[in-house]
């Protein structure tokens, strides 16, 4: 089955089809039920499963992320749902002191089939408490994994992934995205979950990018292109574990990196990236990686100062352009 | 009270004891380090909780939780070398003293941040409910825990849902240092729950057989179904808050009047009880336990060699869990990752 779908309709479309095969899948989270969802994820599921197994909860994010631990430990597959990656920062000590630790801490005794949803980034005017991105919070603890879809598809393979997988897994999607459209077929095989994806092929540099980004950085190097400057992008599409194989091979070909984040740039997920990328592929770089990022600012209220302060498509084009290509 | 029951418990008391002072005895001599936290003075909740509760029920503890785990069943050897970090260790060594998990008997774990245990006990509660089963989740804090948000969060939560929780406050009066009318404007942690429509007691938790029979009251009503329940055990540590801490904080006459109240005396007290008669026991009063067993001995019944006899038994236990864990192989690195990437060996990640 091929068709055009919008990104929130694929996530409800994986967790429908779920919770319609295992019984132990349930969602729960502030306005999931009755409301359908902040941004409609979870639409006509709480009438076709029951309030028990959509719960809507009151606003208590650590406990309620912690509910979903300890129902993780014994067997069900809880799906949380923080209405914003910003509120997530109240529910650290369930995420980072419990779902990353208790697998370990129990010598492997326990799983944690628990996936926690999180929407997030820079988008319209939502002024700097909600605008937050906090990949680098979460890449920064063992036993998380993250997966940054930035397609239907991909949020569609990979929130079906993450239910079936044993491991907690943080599902970062961008707010600006829900209602952007794309192609979901069902017919073809899911790439692993960590799979980096070579969104287009260049032959004179690379960017790695994710989520929003990834998107932002094809539109720039289409832009490129007809400067002939022809540019490959991959979509990491992960960013615990992170695919190098891809992002390497591609540099021993372009020679060339720059990494695109919308999150702030000290200490961000492009610090660990290009430096990771350096340590291995030091001789195979012609030129010093560059990071496109997020002002290390919080985000301005006003529109045209928010756009400023994270990467634009013309921001990316620029730090291209500033490279020594080979004539 | 059935006087094998009795006799179970006064065991269990006096392995969790021993066990306890010989932790303390091998931390001192260096066989292990890192934060340790010890019960003697509080047995009597985890004896009294845990031998009501039934193998389907599911326990959550605090970091202070050696006890809990010996006495639901976990072998003393197992706990031990887990203490040293061994690869015989519960948790393979990954987990240590703050750290015991016990999944084939539903020992949901230690946890070492004040207030996780809710959430996870609110867990358990909503999947037995999910799948709507007779089974019970108990759930261990401190006094110092209920002024985190997690308590109310959760016991909101329990309270809304009809989970089937019973919150164990395990009240020693002290936050670490800090005592309790110094860190809680409500010094009776049971009358919290009623902001939340929860019903709950205060007993007095050095008396094992009370605690037992309340216990076991209260699971019956919460595995029928009865919603969640907050039962507060007014206890005392006889050490400091761990090893770390001296307990100089508190004044030697509160010491000394709890000491007094030891549960594994009255324990002890309560099973001479049933031999000799009531008759004679009530005419020595309650608090006469020295009298009664002068008295025990000159009548020459069996109480005080079944004693030793108890004792010895535990000593061999305590000295082959030391042995064990001593002789137990560090783990290695290779181990140490196995545990971690226990659950995803079937998964294609890249």
């Amino acid at each position: 089955m091929h068709e055009e779908i919008l990104y929130w309709q694929a996530l409800n479309r994986a967790l429908d089809i779920a919770m319609a095969k295992d019984s132990s899948v349930f969602i729960l989270g502030e306005d999931v039920g009755l409301f359908g969802g902040t941004y409609r994820v979870t639409e006509g599921l709480y009438s076709k499963y029951g309030e028990a197994r959509v719960r809507d909860t009151p606003i208590s994010e650590n406990s309620f992320t912690g509910l979903g631990v300890g129902a993780a430990m014994i067997g069900m597959r809880p799906v949380v749902e923080i209405m914003t990656v910003n509120f997530a920062l109240l529910a650290l000590d369930a995420i980072i002191n419990m779902a990353a630790k208790i697998p370990f801490m129990s010598g492997g005794q326990y799983a944690m089939p628990l996936v926690i949803r999180m929407p997030g980034g820079v988008a319209k005017q939502l002024a700097a408490q909600h605008s937050q991105r906090l990949e680098h919070t979460m890449m920064n603890v063992p036993g998380l994994r993250i997966a940054v879809p930035s397609t239907p598809q991909d949020a569609f393979w990979q929130f079906s992934q993450a239910i079936e997988s044993d491991d907690p897994i943080i599902l970062l999607e961008h707010e600006l995205l829900y209602f952007t459209k794309g192609v979901l077929d069902s017919s073809i095989e899911a790439l692993p979950m960590h799979k980096a994806q070579v969104r287009r092929k260049g032959k004179h540099l690379t960017i790695i990018s994710y989520s929003k980004h990834a998107l932002v950085s094809l539109q720039a190097a289409e832009q490129l292109a007809q400067q002939g400057i022809d540019t490959e992008v991959i979509d990491l599409r992960s960013l615990s574990p992170i695919d190098w194989e891809t992002c390497i091979e591609s540099i021993q070909r372009t020679h060339r990196l720059i990494v695109v984040e919308e999150d702030c740039k000290f200490a961000g997920a492009g610090a660990e990236i290009v430096s990771e990328l350096t340590e291995r592929c030091f001789f195979e770089l012609d030129e010093a990686p560059i990071r496109v990022a997020g002002m290390n600012i919080p985000t301005p209220f006003n529109a045209k100062l928010e756009a400023a302060s994270i990467p634009q498509v013309e921001d990316i084009v620029a730090a291209a352009q500033g490279f020594r290509l080979p004539s | 009270m059935e006087r094998e029951q009795v006799h179970k418990m006064l065991r269990d008391m006096l392995r969790a004891r021993a066990f306890e002072e010989r932790a303390a005895e091998e931390y001192s001599k260096g066989s292990f380090a890192g934060f340790l936290h010890l019960y003697p003075g509080e047995e009597a909740v985890a004896v009294g909780v845990i031998h009501a509760t039934e193998p389907a029920d599911y326990i959550v503890t605090t970091y202070r939780e050696h006890v809990h785990a010996l006495v639901r069943g976990t072998p003393s050897k197992a706990i031990m070398a887990e203490l040293f970090g061994r690869r015989d260790g519960i948790c393979k060594g990954m987990g240590g003293s703050m750290h015991l998990f016990d999944a084939e008997r539903r020992f949901m774990g230690g946890y070492a941040i004040v207030g996780e245990t809710y959430p996870i006990a609110i867990g358990v509660g909503y999947a037995i409910l999910l799948r709507n089963l007779p089974e019970a989740v108990i759930c261990f804090f401190g006094d110092g825990a209920v002024n985190q948000g997690t308590f109310h969060e959760s016991l909101n939560m329990a309270a809304l849902w009809r989970l089937p929780v019973l919150f164990v406050c395990e009240n020693n009066h002290y936050q670490i240092g800090t005592e309790i009318h110094r860190h809680s404007a409500q010094t009776d942690v049971y009358k919290r729950a009623s902001a939340y429509n929860i019903p709950s007691e205060k007993i007095n938790g050095m008396d094992v057989l009370s605690v037992y029979s309340t216990t076991e009251r209260l699971l019956k009503q919460i595995r029928n179904g009865g919603g969640p329940y907050l039962l507060e055990l007014e206890t005392y540590r006889f050490r400091g808050h761990s090893m770390a801490d001296p307990g100089t904080y508190r004044p030697s006459v509160e010491v000394h009047s709890f000491t007094s109240q030891d549960p594994i005396s009255i324990a002890a007290h309560e099973l001479e009880s049933s031999y000799p008669t009531a008759e004679e026991i009530a005419k020595v009063g309650p608090d006469c336990i020295t009298q009664l067993t002068e008295q025990a001995q000159q009548t020459g019944h069996l109480l005080e060699q079944d004693l030793e006899l108890i004792k010895k038994d535990i000593e061999n236990e305590i000295d082959a869990a030391v042995d064990f864990a001593m002789n137990s192989p560090e783990p290695t690195m290779d181990e140490c990752w196995l545990c971690f990437q226990n659950n995803q060996r079937a998964e294609t990640l890249l």
